[in-house]
């Protein structure tokens, strides 16, 4: 039995790695209602810029501030090239614009920064920690409790400021927002910039985990299940999705993956938001909305 | 002057229905088949066959597979490649546990399968709509490489799941030279393409767009939705299965279930992005592209001094202006390279004047 | 001929329709009888497009039942209502704008055909017979319409009024019993509203379909119909000839009033 609860925290705790990417998501859909395929590029754009100042001998403050510039850049110039143009498309014209955009950031993040693997060391240790007679990994925790803070600041960002309760409103309805004289562009280039802060605390943390290499872009494709099962509007939902595709994907690795010869790991998450799908269309926590004709 | 329509009406609704209205049309669909089936086998040679003409018959043919369901049915696919893979796959074993069946006929069987596979993943479709439909394409793209590498029985015990193409051979006559394969080919991605160009202007084409456009009132309209769907899910999966199937033995020759990965999917996505959603022809436009423009660019390189851009940087940038050009042509041109062909179609009808 | 068939074609019993717990509808019943031009009218938020989607399928009642031809039916799906025979228009355009006006109207018969998409796909010569005899039957929809100078424009560049007569073609071309039209006049200026009760009544007389139509403008809906039901807040204040209902006071409270 405690080999069990070992295997459901052990993959709780990768799952909190999961939200971090889905919050990005999350954040940039509720704003401009895209799908943003390019999150997982972005945070292997942080990651690689992050660490490749490291190696130039940057200090790790400094090195933090460069990176987060570069990414508010970054989202202003995606705001401005991509989603002003592009603005009152499809939501499926928009999610093929991400895979662009994901596309040209990592062609561009590699051309710059090369495409070698770098280590990346946050002074954590993955040493294990013996929490309750469970043996659990001290990176897993940190990243879990990084992972809280981050959601507390979000939380205090959206509840408590005036730039917040704007982006509320916009999420809740673009025209209504407008005619309050709203400035759209201003809240996505905001809501980009953010997302790229996310991502820059994700690469940081994925990247200590896996070493800073082009396999972080993947990431997007572990998030999107997440997103499927806690639906797409929920910073909440990111979170419990997060765990349960973490916790599902680990049991299922350990006890479903050895009576179908293992590596099921790509696909069962899949299988798994699907089920979800099938049972309530709009995720666990995200909302339908009714049809009017 | 040569582009002219006076004087030529329709006087049935058959002929106003004609793939090509005007007889300048007509004729320069003649002359391009006599050029494909009989100047280009003659003139070419075979590097030509190998590495451009039959990759880019098959991409076309691919991209059309996507194109029905995304294009003109409006589901949106990322696990083209796993059908594709499905295809090959299923083309192989035809061939291989049933002697003596006829390429032809195994190339339809392999589609076949790859259309039932397709409609299987389709099957959410009824109660997932627009992007949240990604999430069933995606676990056909992971779940397909991942059973053909596991179970083994697949690729008959091969390592690592690698199959080679059977003997190519129709009605007795063999297809193994280049030329061959080119002629092969081109000979089923014409008869596919003609198959699709009817289908697209059929009713089931129709309930295609409308579903796409407007899904509520085409189910006011009595067209039967899920029905619909399926239907493009299970009839694109066969394009794109026998795309599989012919990428596999007609292009590579051995191919392993990863050959058709996720950026495979991309791939064909981007021809149709490029090449234009909703148009037959823009799949041949956008394949052309996919297959020259890498080429193009390394020639380009290649002018450049010695060393001031190696292969991997060429990677790169090849990346970076194929994401640019996806942008650009959603933004500019959401209709692709087939509408800018229109285009110029349009003002050659009408030139010297300009509206 | 308002009210003289025996049995109605369309009936509503005690219809009861809610979202999330807020009332669209309380307990709405009235009778549609053949032939006739029904109106339903009311405030805006009365109820009258829920009601329009309740008895085309695209919303279900929680309460109540329909009888369309003599046949109950507790509820019904989009798909079962026009095999039924049941066609509509909506009030924001519902067209497939990125097809040809011809295209459009074709979709309107998709109901009407026997031919598989096989033989379709194959092109064989009673699928080209099908697509002759179909193309037949959707020009006459579209003359009748006087579209005929648009036929193969694309819907979506059509100007406002054109598109609404436009999706009027492709429910007629249906060979509709019933024919439910939501605002079909509405945004229109007076020569175009003229022109638009024009075609509705020819519709009902020509091709003997039933309709019911929502309208704001009280002149169209007074001159146009046989029946006229009024709503107010989800409930049912009003139901019979226009005369009458031009004099029952509390229609004359709640809505014509205001106007008058």
């Amino acid at each position: 039995m405690d080999f069990f609860f070992e295997v459901l925290i052990g993959g709780l705790l990768a799952g909190v790695m999961y939200s971090l990417i889905a919050i990005g998501f999350v954040l940039i859909y509720k704003a401009s209602g895209v799908f943003n395929f390019a999150q997982g590029a972005m945070v292997l754009f942080a990651a690689l810029t992050f660490v490749s100042l490291l190696e130039r001998g940057v200090p790790f403050l400094l090195a933090f501030l460069v990176t987060l510039a570069a990414m508010i850049l970054l989202a202003l110039l995606i705001e401005r090239a991509v989603l002003r143009p592009l603005v009152n498309r499809s939501p499926i014209t928009l999610f093929m614009a991400t895979l662009g955009l994901s596309y040209m950031i990592e062609g561009f993040a590699q051309m710059l920064w090369g495409t070698q693997v770098h280590g990346l060391d946050l002074g954590v240790s993955d040493e294990p920690l013996e929490v309750g007679g469970l043996l659990l990994s001290r990176f897993d925790l940190f990243a879990a409790a990084t992972a809280a803070v981050l959601v507390a600041v979000l939380s205090v960002l959206f509840n408590k400021t005036r730039m917040g309760l704007s982006l509320r409103a916009v999420a809740d309805d673009p025209l209504a927002a407008l005619s309050l004289g709203i400035r759209l562009q201003r809240i996505w280039a905001v809501v980009w910039a953010v997302a790229g802060f996310v991502g820059l605390v994700a690469g940081l943390l994925w990247g200590a985990r896996l070493g800073v290499q082009f396999s972080l872009s993947l990431v997007v494709l572990k998030a999107l299940p997440v997103l499927i099962i806690g639906g797409f509007t929920s910073i909440g939902g990111a979170i419990v999705g997060g765990l349960i595709v973490g916790a599902a994907e680990k049991l299922a690795e350990v006890y479903l993956g050895p009576l179908v010869g293992g590596g099921i790991e790509n696909w069962f998450p899949y299988g798994l938001a699907l089920l979800f799908l099938l049972v309530r269309p709009a995720g666990l926590f995200g909302e339908r909305a009714i049809e009017r004709v | 002057m040569l582009y002219r329509e006076a004087g030529q009406f329709s006087s049935h609704y058959a002929e106003d229905r004609r793939i090509f209205r005007l007889r300048q049309d007509r004729l320069g669909l003649v002359f391009l088949l006599v050029f494909a089936f009989i100047l280009i086998p003659w003139l070419g040679n075979d590097y030509w066959f190998s590495a451009i003409l039959i990759p880019f018959l098959v991409l076309s043919l691919a991209g059309l597979g996507l194109n029905l369901l995304t294009g003109y049915a409006g589901q949106l696919s990322l696990g083209s490649a796993a059908f594709m893979a499905v295809g090959a796959f299923a083309t192989y074993n035809f061939e291989l546990r049933l002697p003596g069946l006829p390429l032809l006929v195994s190339f339809v069987l392999g589609g076949l399968v790859a259309a039932l596979v397709a409609l299987v993943f389709g099957l959410p479709s009824l109660r997932i709509k627009g992007f949240y439909l990604i999430v069933s394409t995606l676990a056909a793209q992971f779940f397909v490489p991942w059973a053909l590498t596991k179970f083994s029985w697949f690729s008959n015990d091969s390592a690592s799941g690698v199959i080679s193409a059977p003997k190519l051979e129709v009605l007795g006559i063999s297809f193994d030279t280049p030329a061959g394969r080119y002629l092969l080919t081109l000979t089923v991605v014409v008869a596919l393409f003609g198959l699709a160009h009817n289908l697209v202007r059929s009713e089931l084409g129709r309930h295609w767009m409308a579903v796409r456009d407007m899904d509520t009132a085409a189910a006011v309209i009595g067209i039967p939705l899920f029905k619909t769907k399926l239907l493009a899910f299970a009839i694109s999966g066969f394009f794109l299965g026998i795309a599989g199937a012919l990428w596999a033995f007609t292009y590579l020759g051995t191919v392993e279930p990863q050959g058709f990965d996720l950026n495979r999917s991309f791939q064909i996505l981007f021809i149709i992005i490029i090449g234009g959603l909703g148009s037959i022809l823009g799949n041949f436009l956008g394949a052309a592209f996919m297959v020259l423009f890498p080429l193009l660019l390394s020639n380009l390189a290649s002018l450049l001094p010695q060393g001031l851009i190696d292969a991997g940087q060429l990677e790169h940038l090849q990346k970076i202006i194929f994401g640019a050009l996806i942008i650009i042509f959603l933004i500019k041109e959401p209709e692709g390279l087939a509408r800018l062909w229109q285009r110029l179609r349009a003002q050659a009808r009408i030139w010297p004047l300009r509206h | 001929m308002p009210h003289t068939s025996a049995q109605p074609l369309l009936r509503l019993n005690h219809v009861s329709l809610a979202f999330k717990g807020v009332k669209a509808i309380s307990d709405i019943g009235f009778s549609v009888a053949h032939g006739e031009i029904c109106a339903l009218i009311g405030p805006n938020g009365a109820g009258k497009s829920s009601l329009l989607n309740v008895i085309n399928g695209v919303y279900s009642a929680q309460e109540g039942s329909i009888d369309f031809d003599g046949t109950t039916h507790r509820r019904l799906r989009p798909h079962q209502a026009a095999e039924l025979g049941i066609a509509r228009t909506f009030q924001n355009i519902a067209l497939f704008k990125s097809l040809s006006l011809l295209d459009n109207v074709l979709t309107g018969r998709n109901l009407l055909r026997r031919c598989h998409w096989l033989t379709q796909a194959l092109g064989l010569p009673q699928a080209r017979a099908e697509e002759d005899a179909q193309r037949e039957a959707a020009e006459r929809v579209i003359e009748f319409l006087h579209l005929q100078p648009w036929r193969n424009s694309i819907v979506g560049r059509l100007p406002y009024g054109l598109q609404k007569r436009v999706e009027l073609a492709r429910a007629l071309a249906a060979e509709p019993r019933l024919l439910l039209l939501d605002e079909p006049m509405a945004g229109m200026n007076a020569e175009e509203k003229r022109e638009m009760s024009h075609f509705i009544a020819e519709t009902n007389r020509e091709w003997g379909t039933t309709l019911v139509l929502i309208e704001h403008d009280i002149g169209v809906v007074m001159g146009l119909s046989d029946h006229v039901v009024v709503l107010d807040y989800g409930r049912k204040i009003g139901d019979g000839t226009p005369d009458e209902v031009r004099r029952n006071p509390e229609v004359i409270a709640a809505y014509l009033g205001t106007r008058h």
